[in-house]
Formats: structure tokens, C-alpha cells, sequence
């Protein structure tokens, strides 16, 4: 059974677990990641040469981020790991790796797709303008890079991610202007109870309000952003929202974060022609996975943020159990009391996920409100305005046909950003449920392929 | 439930189906299409969208000089912009062999308007100065040009429906019988649809109906591979094909107007009739991305953004199905394409319209009866 090949995509939280469970097992799978370094998204690593501690990098999560890339040093020798190698398709039971412009494809038993989430986003008029910035760009500026997005900066949207971030450039040093967050107060109180179910993780968003409020960082609850303002030599000058009230407000800054929670990075288990099944309590079509993370095709899983967003202590749990899904369809033994009892604690954090859900939900309405001028794909510059057009002259209320007539979604991001606020619009000028807008087919490759890109065979 | 009626049924809403609807009402007739999908969802939305006819065989030619006269004249016919861009057409090649061949069709050629021109390495380096090193000649049909393919279709089936045919999307038909003088039509929800004449236009699937009425047709579905470059200052001019000796070294590609490349080539892939799903091969992707550069180094430094592919129908003869049935009254047959389709969707419109109508063409399509292929099972048996 030695034999058995087994690639992991993705080495953070619930990558570099998968790999350990296998190790253990006596597999030596091939994990690959497009970045530099293992960690992922939450325990990035900073550069060589940069040398901040775990506290100031990770805060409350230093233990856990410095026992991930412990767990990983460890694997090292054990695991075919290919850094800086980005898995662009899935053909045949192969997956196509591309690194330094070399392609190569790599016959697998087994896949696990660990490969994360990034930021879901509802446009705004003027969000084209240079200054704004994901809220995970803004992260990994920071991790990363240790650079701020700018000098004064509006952090808005909504979800857990929009006050860490905040919190961490108020600890670098950096300032910011104002939180602006689309949802109310009382969605988070009513969302309590299910929150309640990680009192840890409720206790340090609890301090991290107090940490901004400390810090007298302004933060207004129930907004809708209407406009960011700036122009195309300086960038962002400002923005404008309107507040629970209705009336509107302004404030000058260069840089805004945008952010409404994050979305699974599901294209690779499109290309592996995983079914995907729509999530009415999120609004969005999700490869569909059992407990354990099986997806409809044999052979595949789907761990971590990349199949259902638990964060990353739910990514943890999520490569363990599916490494062992994977043992156990190839007729190994699996600790079952361990797994029933990581089954269990997922299923906790399910529960807290849906709170999050219910406190930060994603504002569909906001889409039916963007005025026609404000761009929905930034990729192909195409307004919402264009957009209702393909819906109401041209009769395109399915999301594959409005981006054939009208290009939403066909440029670089291959409507990754995009996609899920152009189905709210799409669903909204049609006048139909966003279930039947349907999804973006995916297609590779995952991300844009060098032309020079020459196939080597291993 | 009662049937719907009209003088003409036509099965399949791709560019042929939704042109020869919007045709056959400016003579008056009433028509009813069928489409399983969406109106020019399959091969019709997604191919290259090459509006060529250098390289058509001869006999074509004047089908395809008919069907230049509707792209010319698309937006005022069909009432929308096709984005469509006449810069030509290149054909280049890398060996004097090649250069023959070019040389031979431009001849042959050279009554039916193309105004092609043979062109040397220098003059086409000096013209085309992008062109690689390794290209000596090449032919270039100035009036050829491409457009959208993701529009053409669904506009000409809004222009049918502006001028009174009765589209019907997301129909699928699972039965085609003759009944009496009418041809009865049932769709996968039992709706019943009637009509003296019938017209196939169901592409790739076709055969399958031309088959229930006796006439298979040797063909088979493939899916040609496509890629898309991110968008980048307009550079190109023509569309460009390269000749090859082996034929997934052929490389096509074209600029659109937003600036991206789109380049086709690399052979074909099997494909999926049932569900209805084409899949693109990374070899043959990669191994595109290794001939382009060829032909225009500086593709190099682009990246590819998506790939795609369709679903087409390739006749063993490589030319279509067109014209009466040889064994029917009153059914009439336009399918297997073999991957020229595009081009002469809006003439075949207009040629069917007119057979249907008058009884005769005046533009010759014997060639394409689909009776030769009983013959030559005949002859073979
Ligand atoms: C911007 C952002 C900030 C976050 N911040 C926090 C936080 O502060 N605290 C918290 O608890 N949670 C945070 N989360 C959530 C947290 O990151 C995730 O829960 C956790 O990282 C999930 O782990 P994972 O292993 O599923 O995915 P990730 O940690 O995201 O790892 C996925 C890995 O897969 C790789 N990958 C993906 N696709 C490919 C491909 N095609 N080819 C090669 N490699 C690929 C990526 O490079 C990445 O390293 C954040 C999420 C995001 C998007
Ligand atoms: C990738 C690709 C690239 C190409 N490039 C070019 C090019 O550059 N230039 C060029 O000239 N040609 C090109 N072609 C060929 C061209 O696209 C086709 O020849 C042309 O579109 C055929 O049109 P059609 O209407 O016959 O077929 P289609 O567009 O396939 O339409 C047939 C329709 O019939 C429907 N149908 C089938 N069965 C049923 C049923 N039982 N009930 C109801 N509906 C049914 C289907 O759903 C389909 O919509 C290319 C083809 C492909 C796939």
C-alpha cells in the first residue's frame, strides 16, 4: 500500500494535518502550495530575513501557528513537498502542477484539496479605485510584508476577519479611520447562543472589540456603503455610507479594506468535476462533501476552508479527517474513537459557523441597490448597469450566459471576486431566486499560465 | 395537450436553426424553433469565431460569399453589434511546401473575390512585424475577418423572434415522427409541436434524428480546444492561422476588440453528447502553448487565462448534411458543420429559407445532399 499516490494540495492548517496523519500512516504524499512558504493563510509566514516574533505575528494564535510549522519542520523529510508550485488543472486522475514555468503532470490514487478561502466581496461604486484593498490583501500586507495599506484607513464590510484585521493595524501602529460594518448588533446578539459554542474563540473577539474601542478606533454598525471616492492619478480620497438612519456620511481616508467574510476557493474540485449543491444559508454553490470530506468523485477530498469555512482550527480537523476518509477507502485502519470525537468537536464549530453566518450575513440586498454605474467585474471593467442590461434586453438570467454576453467574470479573476455579487444582481433584475442563476463553470487554468509554460515529464 | 403549430419546424437553435427561423418569416412563413438549451448555447456560442473563407473548399465559396453578404450587413439585418472586425485573413507557413500549397488555392480561388495575396518572409516580416523567424510565407485574404460568437446567435434568434417566430428554449424534443402530412415533434414534457415541414439544425446531434428517418450520415462529435489570453494593446490585425504537417501543430488565434488573444489549435478531444459537456485536454493546451510562440514569439510573455471547448459534428467528408431529405417529403437537413459552421451560418439561413420557400436554391448546395452517403454505403456494399 506503500504505493498509493497521494498529493495534497494546499499546506495550511488543514494541508499540513492531512500530510501528518498519512506520514503516519506510512504514505509520502506530495504536497504542493503555491506560496513561498507552508502556513497557509492564517499562519503565513513572513519572509526569510524578517525576524518578528510569534506574539506580534499571530497574537492569541502563537501557540497554534508556532505547533502547525513545528508539526510541518518535522514532516519535512517525510513529504515530497513542492513550494511555489501552483496546481492549475485536473485532467484524468493527473493533477498539472506549474512552477518556474515548468508543467508537469502528477498521476494520483488520491487528491485532497485543501485549499483555503479568500475574501467574498460586494462591490461598491468607486471600489476600482487604487487604495482599496481586500481584507485579506490588507492582512498579508501586514503579515507578510509588514506594510500597511495605507496611512489613514476605513476598514468596511462585515465579519469576524474585518475587526481582526482592524485590530492588528491598530497594533502595528497603523491608523484606522473608521470600522464600517453592513451588519447590525443585534444579528450578533441574536447570534449568541450559537456563537457560545467556542466561548474561547467569542472571549478574544469580545477583547478585540475592546482592543479597537481602546484604542478609539470609530466603529459604526448597520452601514451601507455608497460610495469610495478618489480619482485615478491619487486613488482613494474617501467614503461615503449611509448609516442606520438613512442619512449619509463622509470620510476622508486613502486606503479602505473591503471585505464580507470569505468564500471557499473551490476550482479544483470543479476541474476534478466535484457536484456542487447550493448553500441557501450563505447564499452560494459549494462542492458537496459527507462528514468527512468526500466529495461525489472518488478518490477526492476536500478539506478545511476550501470546503466549508470553519477557520482554522476547523481546518485542523477537517485534514485529519480527511486523511483518515482516505485511509479508510483504502481499506486501512482508522482510530475511530479519535475520529468520533474530532466529528463531534466539528460538528461545534459547525454550529458557531452558522452564528457567524447569522451575525455577518452577506448583504444580497446591497446588490439590488448598486447604481448602474458602479462597476461589478473589475477584471473587464463591466458596470452593474451593463450587467441588468443582458438580464432585462437580452434575457440572460443565468450566470453563464449574462457573462457570455456581457463579460462578467471573464477576465483574470475568472469571476472568483465577482461571481457571487453578479449572481445577486443577475438574480435581482431577473426577478428570480440567485439558486437559479446558477454558478460560474470553472475552467483551468486555476490561475493565469505563462504561454512560455513548457510540460516536463517527471 | 394541443400541438402548436406552423408551416415549418425547425429542431436545434444554434446559428443555423435561429437563421434560417429569422429567414424563412422574412417570406412570410410561420415557424416554430426548438432548442434544448439556449439559442446558440452549444458549438454556435462557443466556437473561435473565425468569419473566414480562405481555405474553404472551392464548391463553398459561393455559399460562403453568400453568407459574407448577411455578416456585412448583421447589425441592420439582425438589429445588434456582433463586434465583428474585418482585418483580414493570414494564413503562414514554415516550408516551401507549404508556400505551394498557399500559392495553388489562391489560384484556384481567385474568381470568388477574396483578392488574396501571396506574401514573401520580408514583406510579411515588414507588415507583420511580430511574425517569428521561423515563417517564410504566407497568403492574406484582406476582406476575412472574425466576431463574437457568444452574441451571434442569440441575436439573430432575438431578430427571429422580433419578426414573429415562436422560439422555444429549454425544449428538448425526444420524438420526430411523420404523422399523416405533418410532422409531430414531442418534447421531453410530453408538449407536442406540428408542422408539414421540418428542418434539422440539431449540430452534433443531428445524425440522430436523420438516422430515425433512415438516413444515418458518418459522423462524429469532437471538441476543438481553445484558450484566451489576458486582454493586451491591439496588436495583431488578421486572424492568423499557421499550416502544420501534423495536425495538432496547427495554431489559429485572433485579437478581439477588449485586446485578448484568442487562440485556437492543438487537435481535437472526445467529447460528451449526453451531458453535453466538451473538456479540454492539458496536453493538447500545452502543446499549443508550445507551437504559438512559433509563430509569434512574443506570446511568450502572455498568459492564458481560460480554455474551452464545444461540442461539433465532423462529417467523414467534412462537409455538412444540407439540403431535402432523400427519402422524406418535407424534412430538410443542415448539420455536420465540421467545423466551419460559423462562418456560413447566417448563408445557410438564408439558403434553407429559400429552399424551404421556393422549392430550389440559387445558390448551389447539391454537394451536401445527405442522399450521397447512401450511395457510397451502396457502392461500398
Ligand atoms: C484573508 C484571510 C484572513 C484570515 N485570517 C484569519 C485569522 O486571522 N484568524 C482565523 O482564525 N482565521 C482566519 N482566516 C481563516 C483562516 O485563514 C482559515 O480558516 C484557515 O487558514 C484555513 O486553513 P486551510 O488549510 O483550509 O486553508 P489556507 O490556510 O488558506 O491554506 C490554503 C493553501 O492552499 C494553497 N493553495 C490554494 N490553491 C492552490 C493551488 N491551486 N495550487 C497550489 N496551492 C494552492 C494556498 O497557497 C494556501 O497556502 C482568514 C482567512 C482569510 C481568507
Ligand atoms: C470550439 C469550436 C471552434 C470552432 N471554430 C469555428 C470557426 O472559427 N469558424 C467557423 O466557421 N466554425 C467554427 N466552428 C464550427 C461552428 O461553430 C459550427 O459549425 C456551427 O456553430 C454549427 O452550428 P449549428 O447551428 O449547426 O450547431 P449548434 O450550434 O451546435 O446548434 C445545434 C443546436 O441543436 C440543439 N439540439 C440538438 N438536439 C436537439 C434536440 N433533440 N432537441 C432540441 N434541440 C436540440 C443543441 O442544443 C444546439 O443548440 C467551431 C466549433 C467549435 C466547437
Amino acid at each position: 500500500m506503500g504505493q498509493c499516490r497521494v498529493i495534497i494540495v494546499g499546506a495550511g492548517p488543514a494541508g499540513v494535518r492531512c500530510a501528518e496523519v498519512l506520514v503516519a500512516a506510512g504514505i509520502r504524499p506530495i504536497l504542493v502550495d503555491e506560496g513561498r512558504r507552508d502556513g497557509g493563510q492564517i499562519y503565513r509566514r513572513q519572509p526569510e530575513g524578517f525576524n518578528r516574533s510569534y506574539p506580534t505575528l499571530y497574537g492569541t494564535e502563537a501557540e497554534r501557528a508556532r505547533s502547525l510549522h513545528q508539526t510541518f519542520e518535522s514532516l519535512r523529510g517525510s513529504i515530497d513537498y513542492r513550494p511555489e508550485t501552483l496546481a492549475w488543472n485536473i485532467f484524468d486522475r493527473q493533477l498539472y502542477t506549474v512552477s518556474a514555468r515548468v508543467s508537469k503532470a502528477l498521476p494520483f490514487d488520491a487528491l485532497v484539496v485543501c485549499s483555503g478561502a479568500t475574501d467574498r466581496l460586494m462591490p461598491v461604486k468607486g471600489w476600482h479605485r487604487a487604495g482599496t484593498y481586500s481584507l485579506g490583501a490588507a492582512q498579508i500586507a501586514l503579515k507578510s510584508q509588514a506594510c500597511a495599506i495605507g496611512r489613514r484607513v476605513v476598514f468596511a464590510g462585515t465579519g469576524p476577519l474585518l475587526y481582526l484585521v482592524a485590530a492588528q493595524y491598530v497594533k502595528a501602529g497603523a491608523h484606522v479611520e473608521a470600522i464600517l460594518d453592513t451588519s447590525s448588533l443585534w444579528k450578533r446578539v441574536r447570534a449568541l447562543p450559537k456563537l457560545a459554542a467556542r466561548p474561547r474563540v467569542l472571549v478574544n473577539g469580545l477583547s478585540l472589540m475592546r482592543t479597537l474601542r481602546g484604542a478609539g478606533v470609530r466603529i459604526v454598525t448597520g452601514i451601507e456603503p455608497v460610495e469610495i471616492h478618489g480619482s485615478p492619478e491619487d486613488g482613494v480620497s474617501g467614503i461615503t455610507y449611509r448609516g442606520r438612519d438613512g442619512s449619509t456620511h463622509q470620510l476622508a481616508c486613502d486606503a479602505v479594506a473591503l471585505g464580507y467574510h470569505v468564500r471557499p476557493e473551490t476550482q479544483l474540485a470543479d476541474l476534478a468535476r466535484c457536484e456542487f449543491r447550493f448553500d441557501a444559508e450563505t447564499r452560494q454553490w459549494l462542492p458537496a462533501v459527507d462528514q468527512d470530506g468526500r466529495s461525489t468523485v472518488p478518490g477526492v477530498y476536500l478539506a478545511g476552508d476550501g470546503a466549508r469555512v470553519l477557520g482554522a482550527d476547523g481546518a485542523e480537523i477537517a485534514g485529519k479527517l480527511a486523511a483518515w476518509a482516505l485511509l479508510q477507502d483504502l481499506g486501512r485502519p482508522v482510530p475511530e474513537a479519535e475520529r468520533d470525537a474530532l466529528r463531534r468537536e466539528r460538528g461545534v464549530m459547525d454550529r458557531f459557523r452558522q452564528g457567524l453566518v447569522e451575525a455577518f450575513p452577506w448583504p444580497a440586498e446591497q446588490a439590488a441597490r448598486l447604481p448602474d454605474e458602479a462597476i461589478v467585474c473589475r477584471c473587464e471593467a463591466i458596470t452593474a448597469g451593463e450587467l441588468r442590461r443582458v438580464v432585462n434586453q437580452m434575457g440572460a438570467c443565468e450566470a453563464n450566459r449574462a457573462k457570455a454576453f456581457s463579460r462578467v467574470g471573464m477576465g483574470r479573476c475568472q469571476g472568483r471576486y465577482c461571481g457571487h455579487a453578479g449572481a445577486e444582481v443577475i438574480a435581482h433584475a431577473a426577478g428570480v431566486p440567485v439558486e437559479q442563476v446558477g454558478r460560474l463553470r470553472g475552467q483551468a487554468p486555476v490561475k493565469p499560465l505563462s504561454i512560455a509554460v513548457r510540460e516536463e515529464v517527471e | 395537450m394541443n400541438a402548436r403549430k406552423a408551416d415549418v419546424i425547425i429542431v436545434g437553435g444554434g446559428i443555423m436553426g435561429a437563421a434560417t427561423a429569422f429567414f424563412l418569416r422574412k417570406r412570410g412563413m410561420s415557424v416554430i424553433l426548438l432548442e434544448r438549451g439556449l439559442i446558440g448555447q452549444q458549438a454556435s456560442g462557443v466556437n473561435f469565431g473565425n468569419v473566414r473563407r480562405m481555405g474553404r473548399p472551392i464548391e463553398q465559396l459561393p455559399l460562403a460569399n453568400r453568407s459574407r453578404e448577411t455578416w456585412l450587413k448583421f447589425k441592420e439585418l439582425f438589429g445588434d453589434d456582433v463586434e465583428l472586425l474585418l482585418n483580414g485573413h493570414l494564413r503562414v507557413g514554415f516550408t516551401p511546401a507549404h508556400e505551394e500549397r498557399m500559392a495553388k488555392y489562391a489560384q484556384d480561388a481567385k474568381d470568388f473575390g477574396l483578392d488574396m495575396q501571396m506574401m514573401g518572409a520580408k514583406a510579411l516580416r515588414e507588415r507583420f512585424p511580430y511574425l517569428g523567424p521561423e515563417i517564410t510565407a504566407g497568403c492574406y485574404a484582406p476582406h476575412d475577418g472574425h466576431a463574437n460568437p457568444r452574441l451571434a446567435a442569440p441575436i439573430i434568434g432575438r431578430a427571429a423572434v422580433r419578426e414573429g417566430a415562436q422560439v422555444f428554449e429549454n425544449t428538448e424534443i425526444v420524438s420526430v415522427e411523420k404523422d399523416g402530412e405533418d410532422f409531430r415533434m414531442t418534447a421531453a414534457d410530453d408538449r407536442t409541436f406540428r408542422a408539414p415541414v421540418a428542418l434539422i439544425t440539431a449540430g452534433a446531434w443531428g445524425d440522430r434524428i436523420s438516422a430515425k428517418f433512415g438516413e444515418p450520415v458518418p459522423m462524429i462529435a469532437k471538441g476543438p480546444q481553445m484558450c484566451v489570453t489576458e486582454p493586451v494593446p491591439y496588436a495583431i490585425g488578421p486572424t492568423i492561422g499557421a499550416i502544420a504537417d501534423v495536425f495538432e501543430q496547427v495554431v489559429f488565434f485572433r485579437q478581439v476588440a477588449r485586446g485578448n488573444i484568442v487562440i485556437g489549435g492543438g487537435g481535437h478531444e472526445p467529447v460528451d453528447l449526453e451531458n453535453r459537456r466538451a473538456y479540454v485536454n492539458p496536453h493538447r493546451t500545452l502543446y499549443k502553448l508550445k507551437n504559438a510562440p512559433r509563430v509569434v514569439p512574443a506570446f511568450n510573455h502572455l498568459n492564458i487565462i481560460r480554455v474551452w471547448s464545444g461540442i461539433e459534428g465532423y462529417m467523414e467528408d467534412s462537409s455538412p448534411a444540407m439540403g431535402p431529405s432523400a427519402r422524406v417529403p418535407g424534412l430538410y437537413y443542415a448539420f455536420g458543420f465540421s467545423g466551419e459552421g460559423f462562418q456560413l451560418g447566417p448563408g445557410v439561413g438564408d439558403v434553407m429559407a429559400e429552399l424551404i420557400h421556393t422549392g430550389a436554391t440559387t445558390t448551389p448546395i447539391e454537394q451536401y445532399h445527405i442522399g450521397r452517403f447512401a450511395k457510397q454505403a451502396m457502392q461500398a456494399a
